[in-house]
């Protein structure tokens, strides 16, 4: 890689940083940072691909309250260096991607790690901005929230750089080792990883009305015709119809016997 | 009587602005208070011109405090509207600012939650997946954009309607109408989670529970091959007419699986993993976990 090359990875790598804790433009999202990084190297298409399959893991990955999700920003960034350095090291790129998303997983361990640091870091700062609110200066806690959010940044940046200076045929090498048995395992398990995430989602979400919305959107995906935008058109109807239902049925309930015209006819007999 | 300060649009949009970086000093101690402070800074410039005022506001909004990133608009959109009757003399004190972010922050993140984090992302995030697997640059670009676009939309329109209705959007909200969102966002959700497991939640099992010889007549007749493109023409139509290439048939434990269900085991699984979540496993060693199941599959050649 030469050193421009590098300096963009950096710069993409310090944005998906930032994003790890904003959370806001979504920078630090496989879908986007792998797609960066595939562009600025010249791996494009694969950096897509690489891309869309990570995001496929990390759809349920959010912090919420206590709970520590792994870390999307890490993950998505270094896993996206080792596929470059793989591809320019000639290695098949099929075999790359379904590596580089093997490693991904421990990474994301390591930047939670890297996350909860940053966090504690973080209180001598604001205690700094504590100080400044003290004294009135408006400068000092802007300078000092810029500070925390650089923070954040460098702690995807610095270990992305790192990576950047590792000859790709030590990455080659490394990945060619790897035994069949342990990446066709970990291509197994990584199908099958996609469903912690959308376990975290369902436990946040699952109450006795909308366990029947699982069970229909199980079933109604079965049809392969069905686009996800078409799946996403039905849910958005049924919730509707529900809600709607739901009230009409409350109100109907309180306007007592004349709702059920048949019922009285009967009643009349 | 002195004419009322107000906060123009330029201030409150610059407001908005600077609330994107809301969890930049995400602490420990007291979580989002830096990034709050740091975002209602050009309203407290405005409002109090002389020094001990900007030195009690800035201490006031340096306490505690914590909510959905997004969903913390209209709270911002509330304080805005105090502090600005404060400034112009009403009875509001820090008590009271207080109470109000505290009060609208925790059944707000509620909202937030299900709405951004396992609605709205898992549904843009698997849609945009979906074209991205192909290596089709459509898939991020229409993440990325429409997130964006309904992110700050939401976060812009929600400041204004908190600034707007003041302190009332607390009753509003507690009105049913946060309750119906929340409910919605949870319906839509869930059964866009039940369509992912189905789809993407992939475990395949291969052991061969039966092998039956097909019969003479299904199976292509190889023989007429005699290296020409007609006779390769031949077979070809043969197998296009369902005829197997094989002598045998068999039938994998997947194959019976599937004559009950497409995706039996993948929501097996995930209800399993649910139910780990729920014993306080960490996803984490869940993650690790089904890795190691998946060499052990592989090894062992079941899977």
């Amino acid at each position: 890689m030469n050193i421009i090359t590098v300096l963009l990875i950096v710069i993409v790598a310090f944005l998906a940083g930032m994003e790890g804790i904003l959370d806001e433009f979504q920078f630090h999202q496989p879908l986007v940072a792998c797609t960066l990084i595939g562009l600025v190297s010249g791996h494009l298409t694969e950096g897509i691909m690489l891309a869309g399959n990570l995001q496929l893991m990390a759809l349920g990955w959010a912090n919420v309250g206590a709970a520590v999700a792994p870390d999307a920003a890490l993950a998505s960034v270094a896993s996206a260096i080792i596929m470059v350095l793989g591809l320019d090291g000639a290695t098949a790129s099929e075999s790359v991607i379904s590596t580089s998303i093997a490693v991904a997983v421990p990474l994301s361990v390591a930047g939670l790690f890297l996350t909860m640091i940053c966090r504690t870091l973080a209180i001598p700062i604001v205690h700094i901005m504590d100080g400044g609110a003290e004294k009135g200066s408006f400068k000092t806690i802007e300078i000092w929230q810029y500070i925390a959010i650089a923070m954040q940044g460098a702690r995807i940046a610095i270990p992305a750089a790192i990576l950047c200076f590792v000859p790709s045929d030590v990455v080659t090498a490394a990945l060619q080792a790897m035994p069949a048995w342990l990446s066709d395992g970990m291509t197994v398990g990584g199908g099958m990883v996609a469903a912690v995430g959308y376990a975290m989602v369902i436990n946040m979400m699952a109450t006795k009305e909308t366990w029947p919305f699982f069970a229909l959107g199980f079933t109604v995906a079965c049809i392969q015709e069905l686009t996800l935008i078409g799946l996403g058109v039905i849910g958005v109807a049924l919730a509707l119809i529900y809600l709607t239902l739901k009230e009409s049925g409350g109100s109907a309930g309180s306007a007592s016997n004349t709702g059920d015209p048949l019922g009285d006819i009967l009643n009349d007999y | 009587m002195a004419e009322k300060i107000v906060l123009s649009k330029k201030d409150r949009m610059a407001v908005c602005w600077r609330h994107q970086f809301l969890q930049g000093s995400w602490n420990y101690e007291r979580m989002q208070n830096g990034g709050w402070c740091y975002s209602i800074i050009p309203a407290i410039k405005k409002l109090y011109p002389n020094k001990e005022d900007q030195i009690a506001a800035l201490k006031r909004h340096m306490e505690f405090y914590n909510t959905h990133p997004y969903v913390s608009s209209p709270v911002m959109g509330v304080t805005l509207a105090m502090e600005e009757e404060r400034a112009n003399g009403a009875p509001i004190d820090d008590v009271a600012i207080q109470g109000v972010k505290v009060g609208m922050m925790g059944p707000l993140a509620g909202v937030g939650d299900p709405a951004f984090w396992f609605t709205m992302r898992p549904i843009l995030g698997a849609l945009g997946a979906s074209f991205a697997m192909s290596g089709n640059i459509l898939g991020p670009i229409l993440f990325f954009v429409l997130w964006n676009v309904i992110r700050y939309g939401f976060m812009w329109y929600t400041q204004e309607f908190g600034y707007k209705v003041g302190t009332s959007i607390t009753q509003d909200l507690s009105g049913g109408l946060l309750g119906k969102i929340t409910q919605g966002a949870s319906i839509l959700g869930m059964f866009v989670i039940g369509a992912l497991v189905q789809r993407w939640v992939s475990i395949t099992l291969t052991p061969v529970v039966s092998t039956v010889a097909n019969d003479e007549v299904n199976i292509i007749d190889f023989s007429t091959f005699d290296g020409s493109g007609e006779s390769l023409r031949d077979i070809l139509v043969q197998y296009d007419g369902g005829k197997s290439l094989y002598d045998t048939r068999s039938t994998t434990l997947q194959d019976n699986l599937n004559s009950l269900t497409p995706g039996l085991l993948a929501v097996c699984l995930t209800l399993f993993i649910c139910w780990l979540l729920k014993k306080n496993v960490s996803p984490i060693v869940i993650i690790i976990g089904l890795f190691i199941v998946g060499i052990i599959g592989v090894l062992c050649n079941f899977m």
